[in-house]
């Protein structure tokens, strides 16, 4: 309300995606297209069992068959999967066992993003294992986890390494025909993270993975699996950014997450891949399958930041299949200028007495569209199956959409189905009120929206949440006028 | 401290002031009344920089210096407060959070560094106690189901927190029960001294009982239509507003 419309233009003009540099690293990337010979040329060049080889064959043979699915609410031009590169990776291949060894240019684009290692391993304790175009090339605090018999480690080498999970799990909650990006990935994902927490063991550090895409026109298939073992805890961080490209990148990751009894599982999400730009040209595709699975008494707790992509497709879900096991679904959503987003969760009830809960904040601005989208499924057999939805939007400007389609099946009499929703606009009254303290139009809508996504900042591990605040305020900035 | 020269504002077209004149010196009390309508929320709006409002004509100086063009934000920095008749609700944002947030805007505004979280605590714990406020209160998320009594006393809190050069109270009054009002006024007095002003708007003369003014002022039809000292509050008490309108007839 402060802004004239010309002010408003120059704000969004200077808003350019902060990140938006990319690395020059020799890479090794294949040909575009898609076919039996890449499939089996990924696998090759991942020096991979045959079982693995034989697996992402008939993924891909599934995924021949299937369509690209249109349900959700956005737009966008299809991505031609022939013209697409499917396996790029930094040229220095070897491992790193300290800092020193890596790549400085590699290192200054981390320092570009501001997570330095050094102060990541100091700071927070946080062992980090990072994907940099599909490939980790460091991993660190390896041998403290390995203490408590923790494995961390890219999927690659776990494949290798610890095929006997892999082998086991993979796949098991995300089913290779599941639906198309799952089966796209399942073909040929070309890296992502492993995690195995022993039976009974508290992992003592917060485990966290930086992705990032940086080769023009590569897709990134990031393939991620979380064992937690019965009784065991650990707290996973997924963190993200991508340099900012003309062409549209896409992104199609699938996550699994397996918590066996008793075990716990807390899986925070910041997401701020190049959005496009303030026209709405280029960003990010992100087409995400993300599921957990709860044993018995077993817990998953899902956190969510989405403020990038130029189109988000992604809800990640609890099987509720053990008895008095509970599923948690906490997420912010910003879309600004023309960024659409369709997410949400599904939380599917089949043991008795589960538990879940989905609170779901959802922030529009510009010409974005928001969308949340959610299923809740209780089984014939779940007695006593509770739900509390609460999915609450927060519109900025009157050229955005906020939109809500919750999906609730109830196949048992005993259940508890609580749904509440709420749409709010950030008033002129609200922003004067502000200004009048002395608090600018930003810092007033950056501290709005902040409240407004309370309950969900408070679920992030700390060090988290002040970068999630941060890029709140980012996202936003210059979007009322 | 404050002077007003020829002041004509407008909402849509509407002129809503009509030529206010009104000089304000640092260490006075300033009452305006008037009946609905008359302005006086429009006054108090316009002195802190409501956008909505397009000043036509005259000017509004604060210690001397001309505030046109001047941001709502900025003109807070200069300290001017403005204590709303309607708080806002901010779901989520912690009263602490909020003049956290309040106070060091305008320090950074002036080049300062961010206050000391000590020296913070220590300036939260002075005035919560200087207006009877319970500490939890201040953990609650700004206004949002505060009673009107809560809203009101909330403004003053951070009138106290902010320490302008110029506090207008806008119908502070409105809402209060007899022992919330003697705490506001409480209040507002012990943070009187001789180097700021205020200027208190009411529709009764109530709220003077507790905050004395040096001067009053009666505003009608956007125009200031009678001045003088705290004996005219209670004329108007008695005669009523018709009384006035009666005798300022064009």
């Amino acid at each position: 309300m402060a802004y004239t419309e010309e002010e408003l233009k120059k704000e969004l003009e200077t808003k350019e995606y902060e990140y938006g540099f990319y690395t020059d690293i020799e890479s090794d990337t294949f040909p575009n297209g898609l076919n039996e010979e890449i499939v089996i040329a990924i696998s090759k060049k991942k020096e991979e069992p045959e079982w693995m080889t034989l697996w992402r064959l008939e993924s891909f043979k599934i995924w021949k068959e299937m369509v690209e699915p249109e349900w959700a609410n956005v737009k966008y031009k299809k991505p031609d999967f022939q013209a697409i590169s499917y396996y790029s990776a930094p040229n220095k291949k070897p491992k790193y066992e300290s800092l020193d060894e890596v790549d400085p240019e590699l290192l200054d684009t981390f320092k570009k993003l501001g997570i330095s290692l050094d102060e990541q391993k100091k700071l927070a304790g946080v062992a980090v294992d990072i994907v940099m175009d599909s490939v980790s090339v460091a991993t660190t605090f390896k041998k403290t986890l390995a203490e408590k018999g923790i494995i961390f480690c890219s999927i690659s080498e776990a494949i290798k390494e610890h095929p006997e999970l892999v082998k086991k799990y993979i796949g098991s909650v995300v089913p290779q025909k599941d639906n198309f990006y799952a089966a796209l990935n399942s073909a040929v994902f070309s890296d992502g993270s492993f995690c195995y927490i022993p039976k009974g063991v508290r992992c003592p550090m917060e485990l966290s993975t930086y992705f990032r895409i940086n080769q023009a026109g590569t897709g990134q298939f990031e393939r991620t699996l979380v064992i937690a073992d019965e009784g065991s805890y650990v707290s996973y961080l997924e963190g993200c950014t991508a340099p900012s490209r003309d062409e549209n990148q896409l992104h199609a990751a699938v996550v699994e997450l397996i918590a066996l009894d008793d075990a716990e599982i807390k899986y925070s999400t910041v997401q701020n891949w190049f959005p496009g730009n303030k026209d709405g040209q280029g960003g990010v595709f992100n087409f995400v399958t993300k599921r957990g699975l709860c044993e018995k008494n077993a817990k998953i707790s899902w956190t969510q930041v989405e403020t990038g992509s130029a189109v988000t497709w992604k809800y990640p879900s609890c099987i509720l299949k053990g008895d008095n096991s509970i599923g948690e679904f906490y997420s912010i959503a910003v879309t600004n200028n023309f960024q659409q987003a369709d997410t949400g969760t599904k939380m599917v009830h089949l043991g008795k007495n589960t538990k879940s809960t989905i609170i779901s904040k959802g922030i529009s601005a510009g010409k974005s569209q928001n969308s949340y989208r959610g299923l809740v499924q209780v089984n014939s057999r779940a007695d006593n199956a509770r739900n509390f939805s609460q999915c609450d939007s927060l519109l900025m400007g009157n050229e955005c959409g906020a939109h809500t389609f919750p999906y609730i099946e109830v196949k048992n009499k005993s259940a508890q189905i609580e749904h509440e929703a709420t749409t709010s606009k950030i008033g002129e009254d609200q922003i004067f009120y502000c200004n009048q303290r002395g608090i600018d139009t930003e810092k007033a809508i950056a501290l709005i929206v902040n409240g407004f996504s309370k309950e969900v900042l408070n679920k992030l591990p700390m060090e988290f949440a002040v970068e999630a605040q941060k890029l709140l305020e980012i996202s936003l900035e210059g979007s009322v006028g | 401290m404050l002077k007003i020269n020829n002041l004509h504002a407008s909402v849509e077209d509407k002129e809503i002031l009509k030529g206010i004149n009104l000089t304000v010196n640092a260490g006075e009390v300033h009452a305006i009344m008037g009946p609905n309508g008359s302005g006086k929320s429009t006054l108090a709006a316009v002195i802190a920089g409501k956008e909505e409002f397009e000043v036509t004509e005259g000017e509004v100086f604060l210690e001397g210096e001309n505030l046109e063009d001047t941001s709502p934000e900025d003109r807070a920095h200069k300290g001017v407060f403005l204590s709303f008749q309607y708080p806002v609700e901010i779901p989520g944002v912690s009263v602490t959070n909020f003049m956290k947030t309040a106070i060091n805007e305008s320090r950074k505004a002036k080049g300062l560094e961010d206050m000391p979280a000590k020296d913070m605590l220590k300036l939260i714990r002075e005035k919560s106690e200087l207006l009877e406020i319970d500490r939890k209160f201040l953990s609650r998320s700004l206004n949002e189901g505060f009673s009107g009594g809560e809203k009101k006393r909330n403004e003053i809190f951070q009138m106290a927190m902010l320490e302008p050069k110029l506090a207008i109270l806008d119908e502070t009054d409105s809402g209060l029960d007899i022992d919330a009002l003697r705490i506001v006024a409480n209040g507002v007095n012990k943070l009187k001294s001789k180097d700021n002003a205020v200027i208190v708007i009411t529709h009764y003369q109530r709220l003077l009982e507790y905050i004395v003014p040096d001067f009053v002022h009666v505003l009608h039809n956007g125009k200031i239509v009678k001045s003088g000292n705290k004996d005219l509050a209670l004329e108007l008490e008695e005669k009523g507003y018709d009384w006035l309108k009666q005798e300022t007839v064009i």
